[in-house]
């Protein structure tokens, strides 16, 4: 094979990665450049987004595989064993090249590396350390890294991923073992779980060391985070809500992240063909916000979802869903209503709810108010009662649902 | 009435000028109407009125909380020309009503948010957008931006910049502003123009491979990079240029893509089908699954070229696990026979793959499916068609037909007629081998037996020899 060049390579591994749907950059630690020989700075809170693909995607990490050979035939993924897309390796060396040359031109935020399992578990994971190893003690980088670690590696490589990383990160894959055997076969839902356990109690340890001993070491101060692939096994939404209800208590996530399988060139014959919608994946996003910010419990969000199926309705949001379901729960008065029964009332985000609970301490809301705090006053008019303004019957009407609902071909129109 | 003070602020993003020269005015009770603001490069406070005011006289009366100083210090960036009077009117207002920012519906208070608001969001996506060059000067490497911001942001941006880039040498270029870092302190220039900047990077082509690459064709959602990534600020990034090509160019790299899985015979395909029917048993996809014995997979050659599809399994289906073993199953055979089609060549399988029923003593009565079970086992249904990929696939009875076409179906109407299917191959409709045995009138129930041995000989008709 002739010697590929760092442009070719670049080329097989992005494209090998971006299957991941993880982009953050967020939730670390402030941090910055000033007093050191090198360059870049994090921050607490959001990570920024330096450009975004024709896919709706942000761009905000060099994200790519350090080889996509892979020792694993895992269906699902494009760099098995049996596939036959070309094949690329990374040194570490041009790895931390791309990232300063990319971060100097203010393209990025910082690496997300993850590889293919090649040799061993260990063998793998020694090769992804050294790029961050590097890129933290040769060049004083301060940007973003986040590693993604190999359940099956020695602990002390995974160790030393987290003392030089933001966040890690282990997929679970698939959100039903049953689709992890067929799709994964030499993948084990124990051992992945497993990882993420002992890497929940190692960041445990090191933040309450930081607690005591400022020198202490920081250890993946972005947390930890996983990815489920939507659609390529049998899983409905309301068996990957709780799952990722579980994940989030069990593991102390600060993400999971939900990925409409999409077709892959050279497709596994196990596999769908057809990419479910995306809008699925985006109301499994919706979901996931509604468990973290608006107290829904994952029986909550369920019960919006079709008996039957168990599918999330895939025109209306599950917030609505919800609330066309539980009437009884609507209207909610602005005015004296509890800040969870706020919450509830599809249309209103926390921000609005939180101004709402801070002008009627000094007065009471009219609909202007409301309207001037939201986005569309007539898709929430139903639900609210104002100063000036009740919804009389609108609640038990019928036909409730094509007043609220937005008009279909808002969402189709990029949804396909 | 009051003559007209006019406050000239030294450039557009003069806060501190503002917040002075505001302090003074509203210590002294000047009403917001009464005052005009502007500004000039001379920096000449108060040009028009300079005796009137004098700076150091004691605002400490002037009490405004912590989160007015600092939507003003944003919403002051903000290109609108009367940002100054409408935060001087807040600052006003706010003397008579303290709590006055915790009412965001308030009109005035929510204008200035949204200016806020607007600022903030031209700070973040300059700290997105801008993008270096390298260049070569007589001291070594310099890193040159040219940006072109939407508000007076530049300089408040500057220490972004700074913390991030610190042992960098660099420069950027705005219309309004220019800022040179030398790794040790900012310095200020004029403004400046496109041409200033460098017009190239070698590694740019590099970053186009990147962003080319890791884009999905199979996902497509132009709306929200446009929302993100305003078409405003495409003209400044290098790899914004390939946008177009990768929109126009994704739908046909999907479309190649299904095609050649489609075409291509996967090696695993026995494999895949043991696989699936080994997850099919443990499904919980809908309710049925708790009242029956177990799933009842399909059955027959994963590379079978026509495909039949029931209802359900039946009592004696549930019980043995196998499909059409029942009454209705013989009544299959038996035609399958007639129209000449070898069962053992065919892929048998059903809509729904668990056995609904109602108990009544000790039997148990075949219940209909309905709309949602049957939705909810088509996962299944699609899964073993992607294995078998069949030239054609017959529907027998209307929930078959329902999962086949993803439509209710009129039977009576639509049998006996090829209709093409949307993954490829044809769909055949006929009655379900269970309605034969319950017509009363032998006479009928034999012709109606000799009309589905026709139907079945038309869809083996269709099978490419």
């Amino acid at each position: 094979m002739a010697q590929l060049d760092v442009r070719q390579k670049l080329e097989i591994l992005a494209d090998a990665a971006k299957y991941d749907a993880s982009c953050a950059s967020s939730g670390s630690i402030k941090r910055d450049s000033r007093g050191g020989k090198g360059i870049g700075s994090t921050d607490q809170g959001m990570g920024i987004c330096h450009a975004y693909a024709p896919d709706g995607r942000c761009i905000s990490l060099l994200k790519v595989l350090l080889t996509n050979s892979c020792i694993f035939d895992c269906h699902y993924c494009i760099n098995r064993k049996s596939s036959n897309v070309r094949r690329a390796r990374f040194t570490a060396r041009e790895v931390v090249d791309l990232t300063i040359a990319f971060y100097k031109r203010n393209y990025i935020e910082g690496l997300f590396l993850s590889s293919g399992i090649i040799r061993s578990a260990n063998y793998t994971m020694e090769q992804i350390v050294e790029v961050a190893r590097s890129l933290r003690e040769d060049h004083d980088f301060r940007g973003y890294i986040h590693l993604k670690t190999i359940p099956d590696a020695d602990p002390a490589l995974v160790e030393a991923a987290g003392r030089h990383a933001d966040r890690v990160s282990i997929n679970v894959e698939l959100p039903t073992i049953g689709g992890l055997k067929r799709l994964a076969p030499e993948k084990n839902a124990g051992r992945i779980e497993g990882a993420m356990g002992a890497m929940t109690a190692s960041i445990a340890d090191h933040s309450d060391a930081r607690r005591r001993y400022r020198a202490a070491p920081r250890f993946a101060p972005a947390g930890q985070s996983t990815q489920m692939i939507v659609g390529a096994d049998a899983a409905t939404d309301s068996d990957i809500v709780h799952r990722a209800a579980t994940l989030y208590g069990r593991f102390d996530l600060k993400r999971v992240y939900y990925s409409a399988f999409s077709p892959i060139p050279d497709a596994s014959a196990v596999l769908p063909l057809r990419r479910p919608p995306l809008m699925r994946e985006h109301r499994l996003y919706q979901s996931d916000w509604l468990m973290r910010f608006y107290g829904f419990a994952p029986g909550d969000v369920a019960a919006a979802a079709d008996e039957t199926t168990g599918m999330l309705p895939l025109d209306i949001d599950p917030k609505l869903a919800w609330a066309l379901r539980f009437r009884a729960a609507f209207p909610v008065d602005v005015n004296t209503a509890a800040r969870e029964r706020l919450l509830r009332v599809p249309g209103l985000g926390i921000k609005a709810v939180d101004a709402i609970l801070s002008i009627r301490r000094w007065r009471r809301l009219r609909l202007d108010d409301v309207a001037r705090l939201t986005v569309s006053i007539a898709r929430l008019r139903p639900f609210i009662v104002a100063a000036d303004w009740s919804p009389t019957a609108l609640v038990d009407r019928q036909d409730l649902r094509p007043l609220v609902a937005p008009r279909p071909e808002q969402f189709e129109l990029f949804a396909a | 009435m009051a003559a007209l003070r006019t406050v000239t602020l030294s450039g557009p993003d003069d806060v501190a000028g503002w917040r002075d020269a505001a302090r003074t005015l509203a210590a002294q009770g000047v009403a917001p109407g009464a005052v005009i603001w502007q500004t000039g490069e001379s920096g000449d406070l108060f040009a028009a009125a300079p005796a009137s005011i004098a700076i150091a006289e004691p605002s400490a009366r002037l009490r405004v909380p912590r989160a007015f100083i600092d939507l003003a210090g944003a919403a002051l960036l903000h290109r609108d020309p009367e940002r100054f009077a409408l935060l001087y009117a807040a600052l006003c207002r706010l003397q008579a009503h303290p709590r006055l920012l915790d009412d965001e519906a308030d009109p005035l208070i929510a204008r200035i948010a949204t200016m806020a608001k607007a600022v903030r969001r031209d700070i973040h996506k300059m700290r997105a957008f801008l993008r270096f060059r390298e260049t070569h000067d007589d001291d070594g490497l310099r890193y040159i931006a040219w940006f072109e911001p939407e508000h007076h942001i530049v300089r408040a941006n500057a220490g972004f910049f700074v913390d991030r880039f610190a042992a960098m040498r660099w420069s950027i270029l705005t219309p309004e502003l220019s800022l040179h870092w030398d790794g040790e302190t900012v310095r200020e220039g004029p403004g400046a123009t496109r041409g200033d900047a460098p017009a190239d990077d070698a590694i740019e082509a590099v970053w186009q491979t990147y962003y080319a690459s890791i884009f999905n064709p199979a996902r497509i959602k132009i709306g929200a990079m446009l929302k993100e990534m305003p078409k405003r600020y495409w003209k400044n990034m290098p790899e914004t240029a390939l946008v177009p090509s990768l929109i126009a160019d994704a739908q046909a790299r999907e479309r190649r893509m299904i095609d050649t899985a489609r075409t291509q015979r996967g090696g695993n395909a026995e494999a895949a089908w043991h696989a699936l029917r080994e997850e099919a048993a443990g499904c919980t996809r809908c309710p049925l699954y708790k009242n029956a014995t177990q799933t009842v997979f399909g059955e027959g050659p994963t590379s079978a070229a026509m495909m039949l599809v029931g209802e359900q399994p039946g009592d004696q289906e549930d019980l043995a696990g196998r499909a059409f073993v029942g009454p209705a199953g013989q009544m299959l055979d038996r035609a399958l026979a007639d129209a000449g089609v070898d069962r053992a060549q065919a892929y048998v399988t059903n809509a729904v793959k668990h056995f609904k029923f109602e108990r009544r003593g000790k039997r148990r009565i075949h219940s209909k499916p309905n709309a949602g079970e049957i939705e909810a086992c088509r996962w299944w249904y699609e899964q073993e068609r992607l294995v078998v990929k069949p030239q054609v696939t017959v529907a027998l009875g209307a929930t078959a037909a329902r999962s086949v076409f993803g439509r209710p179906m009129t039977i009576g109407r639509e049998r006996g007629a090829a209709h093409e299917l949307p993954d490829g191959g044809t769909g055949w409709v006929t009655v379900h081998p269970s309605y034969l045995l319950r017509l009363p009138d032998k006479a009928k129930a034999a012709e109606e037996f000799e009309r589905f041995v026709e139907d079945l000989r038309g869809a083996a008709a269709l099978l490419r020899r």
